[in-house]
């Protein structure tokens, strides 16, 4: 090529002699350093590919110097994070269960693992935000409970599960299904239901209503107790209250009192580790319906007909 | 710089070398305020972070903080929490705008004056000078062999050279922790190893750059005199040279020689001498220009000398120049700070500043955000009522613990409690303890007769029990369930 270098006017800058067409460049030269700079990032890349990771072969990329891996990071922070979370954990395995409210601090830390396990565990059946499904699994928020809503009772529930037939120590009961094995007839059922709506409130006293309270006498209030206040060492549901796990209906109570569901939970003793356990009866006695639990003199004297939740067995 | 020169010669190369600059030592009063700005500038960079300020037992005694493990940013009395960050914003805008306005007023001050490349480049050449002595002693230094003197003296400035740098790293990283603590900490190895990575990195960009670098800085890497060049006008005051007076140049001998023939510029090339980005200012306005007015300290000095008025080299707008050229006398320098763009910018930046302080003086410390669970969204409670949750977050940004209570309006018989309380002590006003300088959050628990829309807004509160009233309040909905899906039994 021509050397055609000459002083562009406009600029007065020099061209670098090349010409195309008439086109031609001017000599606008890039300082050294820059050129030097990216020789040193040649360099710099070279040493990364030989102290990380970097080339890929047939079935994963060549180690590194270091030996460093992202999988590798990821262990170690999670070992780091478990030994800093040990002084907690140790603590709260080492409190009874009934004490962690005396100390808010493992109570917190209990609850946010709680509700980290129970987002795997339990929010198969139970739901998100531990509020059950309609007809099927119980609500955990509300202030009513089967088998006791105090810490203790709902670590035990967890514990060992619900009619679970591998432990011994399951909660265990068993409604019978009136109807279908021909316990009662229809028009008893039909009598059983008005009683049970009447002092739910949910009806007016009726002559029906009146039969109806003799056969809850005679088949019913050996669990449900005398006036339908519940039975939690057998779970039987309160039925007085504004919450029906099955429906409170007459066909739904109908339909009860027929073929009862008998819901069973399985057990997680054997399954989590028993810091995980306190941990997940702390998150769920903290969703709302968390009971204190009932001093002993106060079992003895809890009135039949309170009005809350709390002054039940 | 192309000249003819270059057309001569071999290959045109691609790359071209840095060519040294040697500034000359120069007196006079734009070196001075150069000298004042240099002292104050450094001195708040290294002091800062020494100043204590007393806050209470709660929060750090350090008046300027940047406290990134807590999220907190310090700064004399006032506080910022990470949602007040538009306070920080509004500064960047400001400072924007006040770079807009210093530069339309008085061209490239902020690169004259107070970069801190300029600051620490002009520093590191007054190394240069202790160490090698001055311009001429310099050149003879750098083209000679290399002797004892030499490595001896190269030693020597590098040495300083990295101290400063090192000083420089070792002050910025005092701004992000408490200062003496971190002092100790770092000299006895057990600082965070990204304190030291700073320091190393800072070292080393202080050294590069300051050392070697230089004015490279300005005309390659810096974006801001590209900006600023959009920014000036003809009506812009920079350092200019008389054309008109200076040309054509000629020295006293030959001006004696032949009255009048010659302009006022001797040609002594002291303006060259003496400027930091090694530029001949005679050539007009131009990128490697910073407009630190060396050039104009040193060609007043020699006009003194040679006995011609000085100003040859003078701080003048374009504007001034044509019309002094044609004929007429330069406007006054009032007139020329003090027009529509500049008074237009000066307004914007009072304006933000004005907000941002009113708004600094109306901010309330005590902060509340309310989040309705969803999942429930109510719970049927066994005597009927409804029972919705919230997660309450009160931000107590005051330093120290405060008293508060928490109530609710607009919810008809509504009750309320949280974990610790339980519903037969429910009321409707909870009191709370919020730890000081951060953020507590209370689970929130509701209830509320059935009866009453399925959804219906209410009003959570916040206030201070402790003397100081103000506080927060949110809006939010309670959820019943709909009519069709009411549980019976109520």
């Amino acid at each position: 090529m021509a050397d055609k270098r000459r002083i562009d006017e406009a600029t007065g800058t020099s061209t670098v002699g090349h010409e195309w067409d008439g086109i031609e460049e001017l000599n606008t030269p890039l300082p050294r350093w820059w050129l030097w700079t990216f020789y040193l990032t040649i360099i710099w890349a070279l040493g990364y590919a030989i102290l990380y990771p970097a080339w890929p072969m047939v079935h994963s990329a060549t180690k590194g110097v270091l030996g460093w891996s992202s999988r590798g990071q990821l262990e170690k922070e999670l070992a780091a994070e478990a030994q800093r979370r040990a002084p907690i954990v140790n603590a709260i395995a080492a409190t009874p269960i009934a004490e962690l409210p005396a100390r808010p601090q493992l109570m917190q830390a209990a609850i946010q693992g709680g509700g980290a396990a129970f987002r795997v565990h339990c929010v198969q059946c139970h739901g998100a935000g531990g509020a059950g499904v309609k007809k099927l699994y119980p609500n955990l928020t509300d202030d009513d409970w089967l088998w006791g809503g105090d810490l203790a009772a709902i670590h035990y529930t967890i514990t060992n599960g619900i009619r679970n037939p591998d432990v011994k120590t399951t909660r265990t009961s068993q409604m019978p299904a009136f109807g279908r094995d021909g316990i009662l007839d229809a028009a008893q059922i039909d009598d059983l239901v008005s009683h049970v709506r009447v002092i739910s409130r949910q009806e007016k006293p009726s002559a029906s209503s009146a039969r109806g309270a003799a056969l809850f006498s005679a088949n019913c209030a050996v669990c449900h107790g005398a006036g339908g206040e519940g039975g939690r060492s057998v779970g039987a549901p309160k039925l007085t209250d504004a919450i029906w796990l099955y429906g409170g209906d007459r066909a739904s109570l109908t339909a009860t009192i027929n073929q009862p569901r008998n819901g069973v939970m399985p057990h997680w003793g054997e399954r989590l580790d028993p810091v995980t356990i306190k941990m997940l009866a702390a998150y769920v006695y903290s969703l709302g319906g968390g009971e204190k639990a009932p001093a002993p003199a106060a079992v003895a004297a809890a009135a039949p007909e309170g009005q809350g939740a709390d002054g039940q067995p | 710089m192309a000249s003819p020169d270059d057309l001569t010669g071999g290959k045109t190369s691609l790359y071209a070398a840095r060519k040294a600059v040697y500034p000359k030592r120069v007196d006079g009063p734009f070196r001075r305020l150069k000298w004042a700005i240099m002292a104050v500038t450094l001195a708040i960079y290294y002091g800062t972070p020494w100043i204590r300020w007393d806050r209470g037992p709660y929060a750090p005694d350090q008046a300027v903080l940047v406290d990134l493990a807590h999220r907190r940013f310090y700064m004399f009395q006032i506080e910022i929490w990470p949602h007040e960050f538009y306070y920080v914003a509004g500064l960047l805008i400001m400072a924007g705008i006040g770079l807009f306005l210093v530069t339309s007023a008085v061209g490239r001050a902020w690169c004259g004056y107070a970069c801190p490349q300029t600051v620490w480049t002009d520093l590191f050449q007054h190394v240069d000078r202790l160490v090698d002595g001055d311009r001429n002693a310099q050149i003879r230094l750098a083209q000679g062999p290399w002797t004892a003197e030499k490595i001896g003296k190269r030693a020597l400035k590098y040495a300083i050279y990295l101290t400063i740098a090192f000083w420089t790293g070792g002050a910025w990283i005092m701004y992000f922790a408490d200062a003496p603590t971190l002092t100790h900490d770092f000299w006895t190895g057990q600082a965070a190893p990204v304190a030291y990575g700073t320091v190393a990195v800072l070292t080393a960009t202080t050294f590069v750059l300051g050392g070697f670098m230089r004015e490279q800085v300005c005309i390659y890497m810096c974006p801001w005199p590209r900006i600023q060049t959009a920014m000036m006008d003809e009506k812009s005051l920079l350092v200019t040279y008389r054309e008109w007076r200076g040309e054509p140049r000629g020295s006293t001998k030959k001006a004696m020689a032949h009255p009048g023939a010659f302009g006022d510029c001797i040609d002594c090339n002291q303006c060259v001498a003496v400027c930091p980005t090694g530029i001949d200012i005679r050539e007009g306005p131009q990128i490697g220009c910073i407009t630190c007015a060396l050039c104009i300290d040193a060609c007043d000095g020699v006009m003194a000398q040679v006995g011609r008025p000085r100003g040859l080299i003078d701080y003048c707008t374009l504007e001034d120049v044509a019309a002094e050229k044609a004929g007429g006398t330069a406007r006054p320098v009032r007139k020329t700070l003090f027009r529509p763009r500049t008074i237009i910018y000066f307004s914007i930046w009072c304006a933000i500043g004005a907000a941002m302080l009113f708004t600094l003086g109306q901010r309330t410390r005590l902060d509340l955000a309310v989040q309705h669970e969803r999942s429930p969204l109510y719970v049927q409670l066994s005597d009927g009522h409804i029972r919705n949750n919230y997660t309450l977050k009160l931000r107590n940004m005051e330093t120290r613990p405060r008293a508060v209570e928490v109530t609710v309006s607009g919810l008809k018989d509504a009750a309320l409690w949280t974990e610790e309380g339980s519903r037969d002590k429910a009321a409707q006003r909870i009191t709370l303890t919020l730890a000081p300088d951060s953020v507590t959050r209370v689970k929130l628990f509701v209830a509320a007769p059935a009866a009453g829309a399925a959804r219906q807004d209410f009003t959570i509160a916040t206030r201070g029990l402790d003397g100081d009233p103000r506080g927060d309040s949110e809006t939010i909905q309670f959820d019943r369930p709909p009519a069709d899906n009411q549980e019976p039994g109520q």
